[in-house]
């Protein structure tokens, strides 16, 4: 039928040179001319197919017509309120009359109400008694008959004044009618050729190409999606971590080992026994299995020593142990627990110590309420460089360059309290879209208390630094809320959508 | 770290001069402080409106060691020492002519047995100065004293009171007085009953709840001063009119017990008549022994300028440094025999200064960190990544370029989540369970990557079908022979979930990774392959009847799992089938024996499972559609990466 109407289009043009007024066409198959606003729909699909091959051009005219409104379709259907309860009345003289109570449970209330009115103006109807009865054999339904008038051609031949007051009652509402003029476009033939939408094998075969017509193409759509997966972004933030640090000579640590004993995760780290960090409200403790088993003796008692009574060159805490806090299980705070773990086995390797740059990104729990910006899991980058004679320049220094691979150039630090690093140094960048500096970690040198008993060489320093990598990614993605990053809430459609990571 | 609000008008008064925010904001971020908040705008506001203001006030962060800091007396002093605008007080003991004493009992050492006391003499409080005792009081409770669990503070006023002074411990049946704010006597245990209900104090009954003596603190006419650490009599309270304050402390160590005394005493020594004396207290231990409490004397310690300039990289001079450190509050000098070494006493205000590194540090923020030379580590050293890394990084790629999808779920769960809702039984031989989960949520350490995935799938059941997910991660499992009792193992899953269940696609996933890997498949008729991966049609809960198989491998010439290792490394942890109650060691050994009499090989390692989901574990994760999933252990996968050194084992 499609092509069958753009044929009638152009063969129309071809003999008129072109259609006026595209509502005196008659869509091939219809009785009547395309009059409907359907109608003209569908004439202006068969103009858009044929304005793409620019054969034609056309432009859009506007029109009102009349059309009925709910209730005005019922009364064109079924007849006026008038009509239909003067149908239920007995003629004068011939039944009993119709009470009112029995009008209303026949025609409705409404048409009860209404059509008493008007059929009473009318003259149709009287009352007898106390009910009612017909005055005329025969009415003329001219509401009735005006409104079908109207459906049918959209207009009224008895004029305005009787649509405005066909409007008045509501029964009848205006519309707007679209209608179309059209002309020869700059392609314009009569033979309807079909176009190509896609060059196929068959097309290069045959050659077809060089002869075929092809389909204006719309640069405008957009192309399908690819099938590919996708990597989630925080673990593509993580990837571009660890570049950096590949980037810059650190090897990666073995982290894996969620659960720690406070000796790992405190103790060595010469955090007292006593300090919040290893509260209840903080820290995840672990209730099965119950304890870990006795750390390496001899270590376990220097750790312990520099502790209760110090040592080399420290005082110490002077604060009551607890053996039994130190072989509480719990899941690690940090990933310090680790690097803790591994400078004692430097220190005490076959081959002796040897200076290393060392990193990890790996899982952390904090036992904390979760809202927008916390969760109780997140991960911990980690650095830590050991060598004779580093210093606290190197530190800043090497933070600035770490940084400036994140493109971050604009650092400060703050001294800050961390019992296993002194100094201690809070990093924090200026944030040109906050307009504020803001905290981006955490770094120190760690303290002799926690490098002596390890039997690390004198002279060798240990400088570490720590971030979220949660922080960087959110402001990367710019995401408020770490839920939409972290756990099983996050949406899988975001997931496919978010971009590569260049720092 | 605890944050102190302070008077802002005071404390530029203290100050000598006005700051903008932002000046004063970077003289705290210099000295190792940090500007909170200021709330004049705040308040501004709020007279604008008519509203009733309170004077505006800085909030202030201050490092957790640094009790001297927890009071605008505290901040000001430190402050116009560090502006040099004086040196830091001298705080002296002034002994009266008959010193005061308090007796210790010896049944406080059932509960808390370290007693100190301190008398500051003619003090002149205002309204402000007094509100900032009571909350340099509560602030010490609150962060060295750990919520009065180890310390706790009592304040009274001395002229209400009759020396000698006696801390006991005694049956709570024993104890009556009349406490703060309460009009009638209670026995302690009626009190305890009574705080029960008084949220401020209900919190801190426990400490002492259960013991058979209570500790408290009579004078000389019985009348109590306080039941430490609950609560002080109504006798003794402090009010703006005390003239002569006694602090009593309690602790159950000797040195957080010297370190609150000492910054009570010493900070609001300032309002004495004559500022920064501390009137002491003999303090009479049972077993004789007699101290004299506070004890405010400095530490004296010796710092080495080289030490000092190679930590800093700087070249500073002794003499240099001592005046850096007077800055600080340290009072030091150059050691008149040994150049290099500088002498300083560390007052007893500066409990946080441990070792020498300490005196560095402080150095290093007098000269300025952010005034330091910046240099580059010459360390050179080898990159290297984790082989766990690089072959997780493998898969993970290999996934996401076949159109999977990877998630990240927790790798907490609950306990329902990671067995009853895969139909799997808890033997309490793998999961690790938590002890103080604040939700249902982190109940345990997931012992399958199953549960995050289905999760993902639930909320995301209006992303259009289908759906693949995958995650390679860590889950942990008991292990006995480990000192932390427990290891992590990487593992690698992945669901597929549609409208029909596609066990043929997991398992086309599977195939992909293990071509990836160069594992090749062993077929029935290739049954006598010397190495490869092959599945086991096998009954589990987890997965639909006939619609199960454990995925094994066959390894390489010398296996990495012999007979051994696999008792104590069971690489089938976490799997349904040892869940199921057949113990880890056995299901393995079984799974094994299984494989020997049908393949002939005994060194096929079961290294987890694959299958269509059975519906009631879809049900229970709320997925509307069939699913198909996969998981297995990377272990054996491992690539060893070479020794960054050639001297390693």
């Amino acid at each position: 039928m499609a092509e069958q109407l753009q044929q009638l289009i152009l063969d129309t043009i071809d003999r008129e040179k072109e259609i006026k007024d595209t509502r005196t066409l008659t869509i091939p198959g219809d009785a009547a001319p395309a009059t409907s606003q359907e109608a003209q729909l569908v004439v202006q699909g068969a103009l858009n197919s044929l304005l793409s091959k620019e054969m034609v051009t056309y432009s859009m005219q506007e029109a009102f017509a009349y059309a009925l409104t709910q209730e005005g379709n019922d009364i064109a259907d079924k007849g006026s309120h008038e009509a239909v309860v003067w149908s239920v009345l007995p003629l004068k003289g011939q039944g009993t009359p119709l009470s009112i109570k029995d009008l209303k449970q026949k025609v409705g209330d409404e048409t009860a109400k209404i059509g008493q009115g008007r059929a009473f103006k009318n003259g149709w109807i009287a009352k007898e008694g106390d009910g009612l009865v017909k005055l005329v054999q025969s009415i003329d339904d001219t509401t009735r008959n005006e409104l079908a008038e109207i459906r049918a051609t959209g207009t009224l031949a008895a004029g305005e004044k009787a649509i405005a007051e066909l409007r008045k009652r509501k029964l009848v509402q205006q519309k707007k009618l679209l209608w179309f003029s059209a002309q020869k476009g700059s392609n314009f033939s009569t033979s309807l050729d079909k176009l190509e939408t896609d060059l196929t094998a068959e097309m290069l075969q045959s050659g077809a190409w060089k002869t075929a017509k092809f389909k204006k193409y719309n640069f405008d759509a957009e192309g399908i999606p690819p099938n590919g997966g996708a990597l989630h972004p925080l673990l593509k933030v993580r990837e571009e971590f660890r570049n950096i640090f590949m980037e810059m000579g650190f090897a990666e640590m073995p982290t894996s080992q969620f659960v720690e004993s406070g000796f790992w995760c405190f103790d060595t780290l010469f955090v007292p026994q006593q300090h919040p960090a290893r509260d209840l409200q903080d820290t995840f403790y672990v209730s099965d299995p119950p304890e870990s088993l006795s750390p390496p003796t001899d270590y376990y008692e220097k750790v312990q020593k520099v502790h209760t009574v110090g040592g080399y060159g420290s005082i110490g805490y002077r604060a009551p142990w607890s053996d039994a806090d130190s072989r509480k299980l719990l899941l690690r705070t940090h990933t310090t627990a680790s690097s803790s773990n591994l400078l004692w086995r430097l220190a005490n390797r076959k081959g002796g110590f040897k200076p290393v740059k060392m990193f990890s990104i790996d899982r952390v729990f904090r036992n904390e309420a979760t809202d927008a910006t916390h969760l109780a899991e997140f991960h911990q980058v980690e650095g830590v460089v050991a060598d004779y004679g580093i210093s606290l320049a190197d530190l800043i220094g090497f933070m600035q360059t770490f940084f400036k691979k994140m493109g971050i150039h604009n650092l400060r630090f703050k001294p800050a309290y961390n019992p296993y690093t002194e100094p201690s140094l809070e990093i924090f960048a200026f944030h040109p879209m906050l307009d504020k500096w803001v905290e981006i970690g955490n770094s120190g040198m760690f303290r002799p208390e926690m490098l002596a008993p390890m039997g690390l060489p004198d002279g060798v320093q240990v400088l570490g630094w720590g971030l979220s990598l949660e922080r960087p990614t959110m402001i990367r993605y710019g995401i408020n809320n770490i839920r939409t990053l972290v756990g099983h809430k996050v949406s899988i459609d975001s997931v496919e959508k978010s971009a590569a990571v260049r720092f | 770290m605890p944050t102190v609000a302070v008077d802002k008008e005071d404390l530029f008064e203290r100050l000598g001069q006005s700051y903008t925010t932002e000046e004063f904001d970077h003289l705290c971020f210099e000295f190792g402080i940090e500007l909170d908040e200021d709330t004049t705008v705040e308040v501004e506001e709020a007279v604008k409106k008519g509203l009733p203001a309170e004077r505006p006030q800085l909030k202030i962060e201050v490092p957790a060691n640094r009790y001297d800091l927890l009071c605008i007396e505290g901040i000001a002093r430190a402050l116009r020492v560090f502006l040099q605008k004086q040196k830091a007080p001298v705080y002296k003991l002034v002994e009266p002519a008959s010193m005061l004493t308090a007796t210790v009992s010896p049944e406080t050492a059932q509960i808390r047995p370290f007693f100190a006391c301190a008398i500051l003499r003619n003090v002149a409080f205002t309204p402000r100065s007094y509100a900032s005792f009571m909350d340099l009081q509560d602030k010490l409770h609150q962060n060295i004293c750990r919520r009065r669990q180890l310390v706790a503070i009592g304040t009274h006023d001395l002229d209400t009171l009759e020396p000698p002074f006696r801390y006991e411990a005694r049956p709570p049946n024993n104890i009556k007085f009349k406490p703060l704010n309460k009009s009638e006597e209670y026995t302690a245990t009626e009190l305890m009953n009574i705080y029960e209900g008084e949220k401020h104090l209900a919190r801190y009954l426990h400490i002492i709840r259960d013991s058979p003596v209570y500790p408290i603190i009579y004078d000389k006419q019985d009348r109590v001063l306080s039941m430490p650490p609950i609560i002080n009599s109504e006798h003794s309270k402090i009010t703006l009119d005390t003239k002569n304050i006694f602090i009593d402390v309690t602790a159950t160590d000797e040195t957080k017990l010297n370190i609150v005394v000492n910054i009570v005493a010493t900070m609001f020594s300032e309002y004495c008549a004559e500022p920064y004396s501390i009137e002491p207290v003999r303090v009479v231990y049972p077993d004789g022994r007699t101290v004299i409490q506070p004890d405010i004397s400095s530490r004296r310690t010796t710092a080495r300028a080289s030490y000092i300039n190679s930590c800093t990289a700087l070249s500073l001079s002794s003499e240099e440094i001592a005046s850096l450190l007077e800055r600080m509050s340290l009072e030091a000098s150059v050691s008149p025999s040994n150049p290099d070494e500088i002498q300083v006493d560390v007052p007893c205000t500066r409990p946080d200064i441990f070792h020498e590194c300490d005196i560095m540090e402080d150095t290093a923020i007098a000269y300025g960190f952010n005034n330091l030379p910046r240099t580059f580590p010459t360390t050179s050293t080898v990159a290297q990544p984790l082989a766990v890394s690089k072959l997780s990084d493998l898969v993970r790629q290999e996934w996401a370029m076949a159109g999977w999808v990877e998630v990240l779920p927790l790798i907490l769960c609950s306990h329902d989540e990671n067995f009853a809702w895969l139909n799997r039984k808890d033997d309490n031989q793998t999961a690790i369970k938590l002890a103080n989960p604040k939700t249902a949520e982190y109940q345990v350490i997931r012992t399958s990557l199953l549960p995050g995935l289905l999760k993902t799938i639930r909320e995301n059941r209006k992303h259009p079908l289908p759906i693949r997910v995958f995650e390679t991660s860590d889950i942990a499992v008991k292990d006995k022979s480990a000192e932390r009792q427990s290891r992590n193992i990487r593992h690698a899953a992945a669901v597929w979930c549609n409208k029909t269940a596609g066990f043929e696609i997991v398992c086309g996933l599977l195939d992909r990774i293990m071509a990836m890997l160069e594992v090749p498949r062993i077929f029935t008729h290739t049954e006598n392959a010397t190495h490869g991966y092959y599945l086991k049609e096998t009954e589990d809960p987890t997965f639909f009847p006939g619609r199960a198989a454990k995925i094994f491998y066959r390894p390489k010439g010398n296996p990495p799992y012999s007979e051994s290792q696999m008792s104590q490394t069971p690489s089938g942890s976490g799997t349904a089938q040892e869940a199921a109650g057949s113990g880890p060691i056995a299901a393995v050994k079984e799974a094994v024996s299984a494989a020997v009499s049908k393949l002939k090989s005994t060194d096929d390692v079961e290294i987890g499972l694959i299958g269509i989901l059975h519906p009631t574990v879809v049900e229970k994760f709320e997925i509307p559609y069939p699913c198909s999933a996969l998981e297995f252990t990377l272990e054996p996968f491992m690539k060893e990466v070479p020794h960054i050194w050639a001297d390693d084992a």
